[in-house]
């Protein structure tokens, strides 16, 4: 017998790990890329591939030459962030900007804090936000969505149902069965809610998030759009439209609720699901993007830690709850 | 089934491989080894000297206080020293040695089964047996029973509840013990209801123990007091006395408060046993009930143990360490300490002796915190130990004790869960003791500044 | 130009009445601080390592203003040239102090005090001190995770992979005390760093019986006292089975190192230097001895 282990109590560990929790959120997207694949052909896998590839590259690359560590691909949180990353981005956006796009994601939207876990920012969103303000026409050309005939360069291009409200073209809209399943313009991981939606059911029942975010953001939107919608139904679009496009179902399921940037008690995260409902419906009625997901999401990301600060856990004794 | 309303988890239990195994008796060592601080409070003061013959039951060390606990010669024979040993953990340790010769009790102390049910003593002088008796609280604390049955001023027992949750894995001491004795208990529980003038009762029992749960049932229904059985849902730490209050009655203890402050007295069932073998028999404690486990262990099961008796040969009883073990742990896998060797003896501390194999014995490497905040929903006391540990490993003291380190209870629920293996028991561990021992200083300071302030008044 | 007039009037109008509410203001809040805490802190090396016990420099700063004599003050940091400083800006004298560095006092490395246990958790000697003996034998020696290492401002300690020991960099150190404040072994002293560099102590904190303590560790004191004896300046004590050696005694002439049947006397090498000469005399005395011995028999045998 070698010598005895000593170790502080307890002495039993969970077998969970980051690897796992990241393994479940990739499973859960995997819906969504399926249907993506359908609607837009192989371009989706094309793009998301390069994202995913580069990401997990920088971000060996950013461990084991600058920061001399161990590297850290192995938790899969590159991955991740690479697959959030392809789902924001048109099926047909070029090789190069992808890159671009990962580098800021991994580079400067995580590694440069420390890596997993000490972002401010959700990466993704960093990095999708980046691109869009720096290739404003490539990011808001989305491709037709023609089933595998899609083609990853030159295809016909559309405009997001969001976009077309914001031109006005109010006629051409997709049908609410079509935003549901994903027959529409977008970027295309974010275009079939229903995919999305059986995405997150796997998340809860893995016990990889909870209710809180999604729900009060998704039941936000829904309260504050159905009363501007009663209120002037000619101006404002029907709630079922807005929950059903934008990427509103991604944000809400897949990166509102990333662990490192959202807060940690059930008060803070459906405080933080509320504003980030506010945000988004306030951008897309009087703002100049269509679609304000992404900047709703980075907006509250910054203030997490100071509802963190405000929500504290109930501590045991204090005024004991009914 | 009811349970404590704030964090918690659910480890597996294995608690199967010790599970219904009778008790049985581990042989008397040839040396008894009988540690003289056995209990939180003031040590012990020896009262014999090297040649003396003692009997089992005789008193060999006084209490050195009022919080503080007897110890009697768990074995008869000639003391040999009186002398430090190098206990489990490295470090020194006081004991009395005493050569064993057969096994010779007090006369007064009566050493059959039948079951004393007419409690003749009175309040005043139950709480006087039990003080003489050494009994401490045997889930682990060992806090002498004595005080926690004597309220401070101002505190007034409403109901006593008996912790027979057993909510450590692996451990099924107790279990066994609640299915051998019953009886017994039942009569412990009215002599602390007597000696606290309360007539309301609560055994906390958790649902993986079906059949204690059905048998005390039926027992109570002869109980003299209002004894309620309380089946709990499975929930870690449900054992500890702050959740267990929360569980059973719905009133949590206040940050900074004793427990007595709910109106709530716990005592473990195993003391409510040693309770009614002090008052009842005059057998004060020098003994206990022992699980010796793990996956590996060749004959793992619940073993009456005397005190003094070398953990080797209570190891040996139990078929012998087996070679694949990595970890020896005293007490079970949340809470428990693991050992460095085994030459410690047994004493009023240790309650199950749990052998990891090599494999589980050691952690993962701990990775970055990716805050997913699994430990503040799995912290009983709603504490934020991810800030808490960061907090301890900056040495940022005031301010763990504004985010109310004290309140840890060291479950061990935070690192459990943790998917990334950070060591945040660890840090908050070792925060704890330092805001203690600030804490400590700086009472210490008022006082002195207060009496200094008095002093000045006075001339 | 009208316009030129009137918005000259109206910002000078409400320049000088904003003037005259900042003035109100800052009279109203003014906090009154002696200019020499500024001075002092100045001076002082900015580190705010707190080993003078104050709260950082301007804590330090502000006791030597407001203290009446600075004997009972010292930066270790700065030392005696900075205390000077001080006093020159106080108006007063200061003692100078002698120069300390922090030395570590076991030398239990992996091969002089083998593992009996492993430990597996949160790599902090405070950690380890809670919850058991540490990994050796010893309970008394240094447990090698480098609480020290973690809290010395200035990147003066590092831990030797080779020995799992500490190592001081006396250029480095400015004997803050940092590393004896966290040790919770108490294995680090803060000692006189001697003339030309020349140290002797005990590299040994053992209060075991030497028995225990060698079984421990083979670089142990064993309390033998041989070192006691030796001494001419009665600088060395036993007391608990450990021997100690007074800096303000010690001449570092070596004589100790050179009796300590277990090597756990440390000295600088500008002592070492002596030590080998004591050594080989000694060496060269023994075996004259024995050859005297031998002699003597060899004349005895042919006597017989």
């Amino acid at each position: 017998m070698n010598n005895l282990i000593v170790s502080p109590a307890p002495h039993v560990h969970t077998d969970n790990t980051v690897r796992k929790t990241m393994l479940n959120v990739i499973i859960a997207l995997l819906p969504a890329l399926v249907v993506a694949v359908i609607y837009f052909g192989f371009s989706a896998l094309i793009v998301t591939g390069i994202s995913v590839a580069s990401c997990v590259l920088f971000e060996h690359l950013i461990t084991t030459l600058l920061m001399k560590k161990r590297s850290t691909i192995g938790d899969l949180s590159a991955v991740v962030t690479g697959l959030l990353l392809a789902f924001n981005l048109p099926a047909n956006l070029p090789w190069w900007i992808i890159v671009i796009g990962a580098l800021v994601a991994i580079g400067i939207g995580k590694m440069t804090f420390g890596g997993l876990g000490n972002n401010p920012f959700n990466p993704a969103l960093v990095g999708r936000v980046f691109l869009l303000i720096s290739f404003p026409v490539q990011m808001t050309t989305w491709p037709v969505p023609e089933g595998f005939a899609t083609k990853y360069i030159d295809a016909a291009t559309a405009a997001t149902p969001l976009g077309l409200i914001n031109e006005g073209a109010v006629d051409n809209l997709p049908s609410t069965l079509d935003m549901l399943l994903g027959h529409m313009g977008g970027s295309f991981g974010e275009v079939s809610a229903l995919a999305l939606i059986i995405g997150g059911i796997y998340l809860l029942c893995r016990k990889v998030i909870t209710w809180h975010i999604p729900v009060s953001i998704l039941g936000t939107v829904a309260i504050f759009t159905t009363i501007l919608w009663l209120a002037a139904p000619e101006s404002y679009m029907n709630p079922c439209f807005h929950l059903l496009t934008g990427g509103l179902m991604l944000g809400a399921i897949f990166m509102a609720t990333d662990y490192a940037t959202s807060p940690m008690t059930p008060m803070g995260q459906i405080i933080y699901g509320v504003l980030i409902g506010i945000i988004v419906v306030v951008i897309r009625s009087w703002g100049a993007y269509p679609e304000g997901m992404s900047f709703a999401i980075l907006i509250m990301n910054a203030c997490t830690p100071l509802i963190n600060h405000y929500c504290r856990p109930h501590r045991f004794g204090e005024k004991p709850k009914k | 089934m009811r349970t404590f309303r704030i964090g918690g988890l659910h480890p597996h239990d294995n608690k199967a491989f010790s599970a219904h195994k009778a008790i049985a008796d581990v042989a008397l060592p040839k040396q008894a080894i009988v540690p003289l601080a056995q209990h939180i409070g003031a040590p012990t003061k020896p009262v014999v000297a090297k040649g003396d013959k003692v009997l089992v039951g005789q008193v060999i060390a006084e209490a050195g206080g009022f919080m503080s606990a007897n110890v009697h010669a768990p074995v008869s024979g000639t003391v040999n020293k009186v002398d430090s040993i190098v206990d489990s953990y490295g470090l020194p340790m006081p004991a009395i040695i005493i050569d064993v010769e057969g096994d010779e009790w007090l006369p007064e102390i009566d050493r059959t089964d039948t079951l004393e049910k007419t409690i003749k003593a009175e309040p005043k002088e139950i709480i006087g047996k039990i003080q003489a008796a050494g009994i401490v609280g045997l889930g682990g604390a060992c806090f002498p029973t004595h005080v926690k049955l004597s309220p401070p001023p101002g505190n007034k027992a409403e109901c006593l509840i008996v912790n027979a949750v057993e909510c450590e894995p692996f451990l099924t001491c107790d279990h066994q013990l609640m299915l051998e004795h019953g009886e017994e208990i039942i009569v412990g529980i009215d002599i602390i209801c007597k000696a606290l003038s309360i007539d309301k009762a609560y055994i906390g029992i958790e649902g993986n123990k079906p059949d204690a749960i059905e048998k005390f049932q039926e027992l109570v229904k002869g109980a003299v007091n209002h004894v309620e059985v309380v089946p709990l849902k499975l929930r870690y730490p449900q054992g500890g006395e702050k959740q267990l209050i929360d569980a059973v009655i719905r009133r949590q203890v206040p940050s900074g408060a004793l427990p007595i402050a709910t109106g709530a007295v716990v005592q473990n069932v195993a003391t409510v046993f040693a309770v009614y073998q002090a008052v009842q028999k005059n057998r004060p404690l020098v003994d206990r009930i022992m699980t010796v486990t793990g996956p590996s262990v060749k004959n793992p099961g619940n073993y009456k143990v005397r005190f003094g008796t070398p953990l080797n040969e209570v190891l040996e009883a139990a078929g012998g360490v087996p070679e694949d073990t990595g970890k020896i742990i005293c007490g079970g896998p949340m809470m428990g300490r693991a050992m460095a060797n085994t030459n410690m003896p047994a004493h009023k501390r240790t309650s199950g002796l749990l052998l990891l194999p090599e494999n589980i014995s050691t952690r993962r490497e701990p990775e970055n915190c990716m805050r997913c905040g699994k430990c503040v929903d799995v912290c009983p006391m709603g504490l934020e130990p991810y800030l808490l540990s960061k907090m301890g490993d900056m040495r940022m003291w005031d301010e763990m004790e504004q985010h109310n380190v004290m309140d840890c209870i060291e479950c061990g629920c935070c690192l459990y869960t943790c998917p990334s293996n950070r060591p945040l028991l660890d840090y908050i561990r070792m925060g704890k003791a330092t805001v203690g021992g600030i804490l400590r200083a700086r009472a210490a300071a008022a006082k002195a500044a207060a009496e200094a302030a008095k002093n000045e008044e006075k001339k | 130009m009208n316009t030129i007039v009137i918005s000259l009037i109206t910002l000078g109008v409400l320049g000088c009445l904003l003037a005259v509410i900042l003035y109100l203001v800052a009279q109203k809040f003014k906090v009154y601080e002696d200019p020499r805490i500024d001075q002092v802190e100045a001076v002082l090396p900015g580190a705010n390592c707190g080993g003078c016990g104050f709260p950082g420099c301007r804590g330090m700063a502000e006791a030597c203003v407001k203290a009446s004599s600075l004997d009972s003050l010292l930066c270790p940091v700065g030392g005696a040239a900075t205390m000077g400083q001080i006093g020159e800006i106080l108006g007063m004298a200061t003692s100078a102090g002698e120069p300390k560095v922090a030395v570590v006092r076991c030398n239990g490395t992996c091969a002089n005090r083998p593992k009996t246990t492993t430990y597996d958790g949160a790599r902090s000697c405070q950690i380890i001190h809670n919850l058991y003996g540490g990994e050796t034998g010893c309970i008394y020696g240094c447990l090698g995770c480098g609480d020290c290492v973690s809290v010395c401002k200035f990147g003066a300690i590092q831990m030797n992979p080779e020995t799992g020991l500490p190592v001081v960099d006396e250029e480095k150190c400015t004997a803050c005390g940092a590393c004896a404040k966290i040790c919770p072994k108490k294995v680090i002293e803060i000692r006189n760093k001697g003339q030309k560099d020349k140290r002797v102590f005990v590299s040994c904190i053992n209060k075991d019986k030497g028995g225990v303590a060698k079984k421990a560790c083979a670089a142990a004191c064993i309390g033998c006292g041989k070192c006691q004896k030796t001494c001419k300046f009665e600088a060395i004590t036993v007391v608990n089975n450990i021997a100690y050696i007074d800096y303000e005694k010690c001449k570092a002439c070596g004589m100790c190192v050179a009796e300590c049947p277990t090597g756990a006397i440390h000295a600088t090498e500008p002592v070492m230097v002596v030590v080998e000469k004591i050594k080989a005399k000694k060496a060269a005395e023994a075996a004259a001895a024995k050859e005297a011995a031998a002699q003597a028999k060899a004349a005895e045998t042919t006597q017989a």
